[in-house]
């Protein structure tokens, strides 16, 4: 396929000019919409796999509406009748889930887990059944569960639409008891909600949205769709009637582009393709979503980390540098005079070379060091002097540790280390205040200063 | 409708193989399933069971065969793989475990999906069953071991079953302190992380295991159901581990017999073994909802039964000791009825159950107290008085709200609690009302 042909199909899609792409497109929008807004009641009311359960058990209600199609003389296979068995289990699954939740020790999980397999299982033996009669050569039953989107016809549409029509309605209608329900199901209580009863439409929402979903999409896909953008819009907000909206929205996106690709792509079934679209939302969410995004915790954090280096550093250079002065005896070294190996700052802070040199490579950058060739670096005049006050603050918050907190001197300056990125500059100046007695301002000497001269002397 | 069954008949060779990889599955689930319910990530293996599905495919395409050794660690991997993504969502994201199962298993079972209808011309692969294999045909493919012919399945399932048991065994301290508080086991230095990861791991691989040999509803079902029941039943996790494994064989057991015994009531032949065990579980799960001693609803339903039974028949001990002090007559059914509310039907019972025990005698209609039932009786309004006056004098509650607080108390009270009333109370001789206190009966006579 040339470029120019594959644009026209892109646009024939887009513009829904082919009557099957219209009804899939309106088809399993609908639907992604409704769940979108179901699946955050279930994720709130932590039963995000409720879906998966209920779909599960409605396969037995399939068969046993087929072997009653057929003991009445029919084939069995009339899509009403299947569809009243199906809702019918998936119903009784519903309450059987709500039934074991009464049971202290059964949580909210193994209800659901309890239910799908015995639901399941039921199912799995009475098709063994089926395949013994004459009428019943299954196939035609397990391709019930598989739906397949590429097909769908106007009269699906319709079903879906007025199916999520109902039940979005419900779920507005009822918004304020659902939030209360999910977000506090005592308050609710006392507040004269019939949870029992809310719990139970929930689950009817639920079990409508499955058995119209199962059919025109496929098992997993509806599951996917109850769960995935619900998850997704968590990560965007903490408010539900945001929630509620964005939720309906990323799944409706996903069904739309999903198609789409579906459509354009050959062999991509759009059941997948429309998961695949969900879960990769799901991932940009879970990195980029503002309110509990990944991306931006690891930012701050790695931020933290890089200030707290920079102050490490200056301040291990600093009191390499000081101990460098003192030695000598003259006293005619400057502060931006000193350079000190880098090997002998590593050793001092135990960072490894790394490390070391990406902090300093930082400092470099903000103009405060200068490192050459020969492995030295040294101060500039404003980077001595930011190292300065670091140190100052920091021997201050040693003293008053020692002062008043009692801390032995041996040990004082981790305790300081660990404290003084929270100091704000308020407290460091009622610190000056109380201690500050002598030095007005300039450094005072270290309370456990380097007692051995570091490795190599200081260059000119 | 097949007229003319086979009659029925029992192979050792058949069915006892089928038993037997049914009770190395339902052991090995069942083990590992209970800190799984106790964890709450019940819903693993139905995950798993969907999303092994790239796996199988990535294996089938690097290689190009359908051996089953390939799509084993395929499926293993991906197994795995989904345990352990589902925790980096749930612990990175803070998510909900469910919605973070969900999210995994739908996208690799898509991603499967994917994978397979786009090398469909290729591929003769069903994505329905690649995998799943079917417990009634493991008895047909044998290893031979020495002068044995043992189905691969069986071996299998061993082995599955034996690193389970070693895993819990070696680990059982730090599982156990993992699943109930993984801040203290992360203050002992036991790493709940660790240990998390590596019981999804064997999760995934009994799963993939079962899958393969004896088919993906049996084992979904016996991780969570047994132990589920298993829970209702102990509060121990040894005897919760041993209780449910014994529940897993038993179900397998009963529902190989039911699927190859029950439907032919109605002129089938067997159905699916697999399903059949599932129901059985679900039954054993049944009766331990209904059963179960501590918990179960009878249980309940009848603690309450018989405690209404015994507040009433004391009730009544209490009326007629009351009336007698008033120098009454004894009370005829109607007059009891009508005082303690109480459908005249239900007096036969109380008049069964008090006579039999020797409490009260009914002469022409009229209820009298024994010597016994006096006795009784006279603790039990030794006590209601006892407690008005505490009541009285320690609560200050006015002589209109004395006797209902009394009334429920009554009946729980003993006579070392009515000892400490007497020693407290201001009045030894009268209660409030101005009735008189009888007298504490002396027990060793």
């Amino acid at each position: 396929m040339s470029w120019n042909e594959l644009l026209l199909q892109v646009i024939r899609v887009i513009t829904l000019q082919d009557y099957n792409t219209r009804m899939v497109m309106l088809g399993t929008g609908l639907l992604g919409a409704a769940s979108g807004v179901i699946g955050v009641f279930l994720l709130l009311r932590k039963r995000a796999l409720l879906g998966d359960a209920i779909s599960h058990a409605t396969l037995p209600g399939v068969c046993i509406a087929f072997l009653i199609g057929v003991a009445s003389g029919g084939s069995g296979k009339s899509m009403p009748l299947l569809l009243s068995g199906a809702a019918t289990t998936g119903l009784l699954g519903g309450l059987a889930i709500l039934g074991l939740r009464q049971f202290r020790r059964i949580k909210e999980d193994a209800a659901l887990g309890i239910v799908l397999s015995i639901f399941f299982g039921l199912g799995i033996l009475l098709l063994t059944l089926i395949q013994q009669i004459p009428e019943g050569h299954a196939a035609g039953l397990e391709g019930f569960i598989y739906g397949k989107t590429a097909s769908m016809v106007a009269e699906d549409a319709v079903l879906i639409a007025s199916v999520t029509g109902c039940v979005l309605l419900v779920a507005l209608l009822l918004y304020r008891p659902m939030q209360l329900l999910c977000f506090d199901e005592g308050y609710a209580a006392s507040q004269g909600w019939p949870v029992f009863w809310l719990d139970g439409l929930l689950m009817s929402l639920v079990v409508a949205i499955t058995i119209v979903g199962l059919q025109a999409v496929g098992l997993i896909m509806i599951i996917a769709l109850l769960v995935v953008p619900a998850a997704a819009s968590r990560f965007w907000t903490h408010q539900l009637p945001k929630m509620l909206p964005l939720s309906a929205a990323l799944a409706t996106f996903s069904c739309l582009v999903g198609a789409t690709i579906s459509a354009l792509a050959p062999r991509v079934p759009s059941g997948a393709a429309i998961v695949l679209i969900a879960v990769a939302t799901f991932l940009v969410s879970l990195f980029f979503g503002n309110v509990r995004g990944i991306y931006w915790s690891w930012r701050r954090h790695w931020r933290l980390r890089q200030s707290y280096d920079r102050e490490h550093l200056l301040r291990d250079m600093y009191e390499l540098v000081e101990l460098e002065r003192e030695q000598d005896k003259a006293g005619k070294l400057g502060p931006t005079d000193v350079s000190i190996s880098i090997e002998v700052i590593e050793k001092h802070r135990q960072w490894s070379h790394g490390h070391m040199m990406r902090a300093l490579y930082r400092l470099q950058l903000q103009g405060l060091m200068l490192f050459h060739d020969e492995g030295r670096a040294r101060f500039t005049a404003s980077g001595f002097k930011e190292a300065a006050r670091l140190t100052y603050d920091h021997r201050l918050w040693e003293l008053y540790l020692m002062k008043y907190a009692d801390v032995d001197p041996l040990r004082v300056d981790r305790s300081a280390d660990d404290t003084e990125h929270a100091l704000d500059p308020e407290i460091m100046e009622s610190l000056k205040v109380m201690l500050d007695k002598e030095w007005n301002g300039k450094v005072p000497p270290s309370p456990h200063p380097l007692e051995s001269v570091p490795s190599e002397g200081g260059k000119r | 409708m097949n007229e003319s069954l086979p009659p029925f008949q029992f192979y050792w060779e058949l069915d006892g193989w089928i038993i037997l990889a049914g009770i190395l599955c339902a052991a090995s689930a069942s083990l590992l399933g209970s800190f799984l319910v106790l964890r709450r990530m019940s819903m693993l293996g139905d995950a798993i069971s969907h999303a092994v599905l790239p796996g199988l495919a990535a294996a089938f395409l690097l290689t190009g065969s359908r051996q089953s050794s390939l799509m084993f660690i395929g499926a293993i991997v991906v197994g795995v793989l989904t345990s352990w993504l589902t925790q980096w969502t749930k612990q990175i994201g803070k998510v909900d475990e469910g919605a973070a199962i969900g999210v995994v298993f739908t996208g690799l079972f898509a991603l499967g999906l994917v994978m397979i209808v786009r090398s469909a011309d290729t591929v003769d692969l069903d994505p329905g069953c690649v995998l799943y294999g079917s417990i009634e045909l493991t008895p047909l493919d044998r290893y031979r071991i020495g002068s044995w012919e043992i189905p691969r399945a069986v071996l299998t399932m061993a082995f599955v079953l034996v690193v389970n048991v070693v895993f819990v065994v070696t680990c059982y301290r730090q599982l156990k302190i993992t699943s109930f508080d993984p801040a203290l086991a992360d203050s002992l230095g036991i790493s709940s992380k660790v240990m998390h990861y590596l019981l999804a791991a064997l999760v995934a691989m009994t799963a993939v295991a079962s899958f393969e040999s004896v088919g993906n509803i049996l084992v979904v079902a016996m991780l969570i159901v047994p132990p589920a029941a298993a829970a209702l039943l102990t509060e121990r996790l040894s005897r919760m581990l041993v209780v449910s494994v014994v529940l897993g064989i038993v179900a397998t057991i009963a529902g190989h017999f039911g699927a190859i015994t029950v439907p032919r009531l109605w002129g089938y032949s067997s159905v699916s073994t697999a399903g059949g065990m599932t129901i059985a579980a679900g039954a054993l799960l049944i009766l331990t909802i209904l059963f179960a001693p501590k918990t179960g609803l009878l249980s309940s339903v009848g603690k309450k039964w018989l405690w209404g039974v015994r507040v009433t028949g004391e009730d009544i001990l209490a009326l007629l000791y009351r009336q007698e002090e008033r120098g009454e007559a004894g009370a005829t059914a109607e007059s009891l009825s009508k005082q303690l509310l109480l459908p005249r039907r239900n007096l036969w019972f109380y008049r069964w159950l008090l006579g039999i025990r020797n409490y009260v005698r009914v002469e022409k209609s009229d209820w009298k107290l024994t010597e016994k039932g006096r006795m009784a009786a006279q603790d039990l309004v030794r006590s209601h008085r006892l407690w008005e006056n505490y009541f009285a004098s320690e609560v200050g509650l006015t002589n209109e709200q004395l006797h209902p607080p009394a009334e429920r108390l009554e009946h729980f009270t003993g006579s070392q609690i009515r000892k400490q009333l007497f020693e407290h109370g201001p009045s030894q001789e009268v209660d409030p009302h101005g009735k008189p206190i009888p007298p504490e009966r002396d027990k060793s006579s």
